[in-house]
């Protein structure tokens, strides 16, 4: 079996369609690429995968288990993590603090032992430091660790949001369009940490992505989306010179 | 300037770093300590006060200022602890017993009414817990047996091992106790584990939920811990006004506890301690005011009401981040000087954020 498998999926929201019959496998270890026009669907498919819609059809499954069936706060528990595509971070709060709070799926010690800053309690927020700091030293942010995210320019936020799905220690990461708004230095930068992200750490990536220079350098197959189903599925040079892909991204 | 210069985790974690802070907090439980021997009677039993309304002003800031999650109900909070806590004295309960289980049967109600708050938030959960409120007032208006109606019911002296800790400077020390019990365990509570995932879910429900925070579970546990400690601060205004009556929780302290965490600072502990003080003294130096002011305003009614209004319009225009957003920037000014930018504390641009994934 696949290692995340969506199959026939369908999910509506009245009489408007946004995903129609679905199907593809992801691959562990890959980073799996989906481009499509604006409402192609790509975000909802992350939205299902990430539990915040309710699919009409179909199913999810990551290694055998299905997705479809857990509540969207165990949705971390299942070793799944993503980004939005607005930044939802917690802007009153700190960088390190964000990243903290992407540990909420570890124990910290129970509420009475908290509550009396027990050494329990001490110990499990030291761990928690630590693990968040190796993340703070691979994305390259520690000038910001005890910024506000309120006060950061939007490039270090996306970086932020990174960082704080990579705290939940996933197994799979969903980036929703991780790129834009960043500049092209910013955009090599995040080439470098999504190989890093693969290869050092061992896990799967999907992302949702316009930038084409982006997907070609760091996808190893690419899904174009249109409509609500699959246009083409292959490498990336095999779906930029798909004919299908080029009449619909422009209009031909 | 300071800069923090931390060489293990734990130094992060320290809350008083510095020889500073030392001094600051000693001189301040050393004035705390010695206030009752310098202060004249009628100031004591107001400290007294203030205490009490810090302790309840720090349950509302859970609520309010962690989670975002307003309450015009918080008097009926103060009323089912002081009920309850004077029906178990008068049944035998020791004390320190009797105002356990008056936090904890309070949070229990908390938690009752934080199930509404699970699915409406903002003005709808205004209503809700102002409705709470005003049935509560009824209840125990009304429920003469138990609660003796609107005469009331007189509050035993509060006795801890047999010692009679009623009298005024005893008073005092109890009530300055639990208010640091209270703070501490909030302190710790707030800035670990919990308090992030409160602030979580205040700041977005989406992201809180991806990164596994049940942001039900959290909603109704910040009401039941709000509602327990605003409990224990209803116990201990029993023993302050000596006897129980419907009146004294009315509305319009749910109002007052509402304009002290906004007035002290949303999301801040230091804010809500601050806000209480400003509040409950604002009465005293209204009336210590009033010889200075023209007879035609002294004499007008309402100008008490009037003064809130106005220091609470006052400061939203020009002060949202409140009294502990004053004193961050004064601080900022003094450590920074003579390098303090104007600007250091205006908001940054809020970049668009998505209402889809409520």
């Amino acid at each position: 079996m696949s290692y995340l498998a969506v199959e026939h999926l369908g999910l509506q929201f009245g009489g408007l369609t946004a995903i129609r019959g679905l199907s593809f496998t992801v691959e562990q270890g890959e980073v799996f690429a989906i481009i499509g026009p604006n409402g192609a669907g790509k975000t909802s498919v992350f939205n299902v995968i990430t539990r915040v819609f309710e699919p009409s059809a179909g199913r999810v499954t990551l290694r055998d288990r299905e997705i479809t069936a857990i509540p969207r706060h165990r949705i971390a528990e299942a070793g799944i993590a993503r980004t939005f595509q607005n930044i939802e971070l917690f802007e009153s709060a700190t960088v390190i603090d964000n990243l903290l709070l992407g540990r909420h799926r570890f124990s910290h010690g129970n509420p009475l032992a908290q509550a009396l800053r027990l050494p329990s309690a001490c110990r499990a927020e030291d761990h928690s430091r630590g693990k968040v700091e190796e993340i703070i030293d691979l994305l390259d942010i520690s000038p910001y660790r005890n910024s506000p995210v309120a006060g950061l320019p939007y490039g270090v936020r996306k970086v932020v949001e990174i960082a704080r799905a990579l705290a939940t220690e996933p197994e799979l990461l969903l980036l929703d369009e991780p790129a834009s708004g960043l500049n092209p230095e910013e955009t090599r930068d995040l080439a470098f940490w999504i190989d890093d992200i693969k290869n050092d750490l061992g896990i799967t990536i999907v992302m949702v992505e316009h930038d084409m220079s982006l997907v070609a350098e760091v996808a190893d197959r690419v899904l174009c989306m249109n409509m609500g189903g699959v246009l083409a599925l292959g490498s990336p040079e095999e779906v930029r010179a798909h004919p299908d892909v080029v009449a619909a991204y422009l209009g031909v | 300037m300071r800069f923090p210069y931390n060489t293990s985790y734990r130094d992060a974690q320290k809350l008083l770093r510095y020889r500073a802070d030392w001094l600051a907090y000693g001189l301040l439980a050393a004035v705390l300590i010695a206030a009752p021997w310098i202060l004249p009677r009628y100031y004591v039993g107001e400290a007294t006060y203030i205490f009490i309304m810090c302790v309840a002003s720090l349950g509302l800031m859970v609520v309010t200022g962690f989670t975002g999650q307003i309450s015009f109900g918080h008097a009926a909070f103060v009323a089912i602890g002081a009920y309850t806590h004077t029906l178990l004295l008068t049944a035998g309960v020791p004390f320190i017993v009797s105002i356990i289980l008056a936090g904890v049967f309070t949070g229990l109600i908390g938690l009752l009414v934080g199930l509404p708050a699970i699915r409406v938030s903002g003005l709808h959960l205004a209503m809700v817990t102002m409705a709470f409120a005003i049935i509560v007032e009824q209840i125990v208006g009304r429920w003469k047996s138990v609660t003796g109606g609107f005469t009331g019911i007189p509050v035993p002296p509060p006795r801890i091992f047999g010692f009679d800790l009623g009298a005024q400077k005893p008073f005092y020390f109890l009530c300055l106790a639990v208010l640091l019990a209270v703070l501490a365990a909030l302190v710790n509570l707030l800035r670990g584990h919990a308090g992030r995932a409160f602030v979580g879910v205040r700041d977005s429900e989406a992201a809180a939920l991806s990164l596994g925070i049940w942001i039900a579970g959290y909603k109704v546990l910040a009401f039941s811990i709000s509602a327990g400690i605003t409990g224990i601060a209803g116990a201990l205004f029993a023993h302050h006004v000596q006897f129980v009556t419907p009146e004294g929780f009315s509305l319009l302290l749910s109002l007052e506890l509402v304009i002290m965490v906004m007035i002290g600072g949303l999301g801040s502990l230091r804010g809500a301690v601050f806000g209480a003080v400003f509040i409950s003294l604002l009465p005293t130096a209204i009336s210590a005011m009033k010889p200075f002011l023209p007879d035609r305003v002294a004499g007008q009614f309402g100008l008490e009401t009037f003064v809130f209004g106005l220091v609470l319009a006052l400061f939203i225009l020009f002060e949202p981040m409140g009294l502990n957003g004053r004193w961050l920037k004064l601080k900022s000014l003094f450590s920074a000087f003579p390098l303090y930018r104007k600007d250091t504390f205006r908001r940054g641009k809020t970049y668009m954020k998505s209402e889809r994934y409520r």
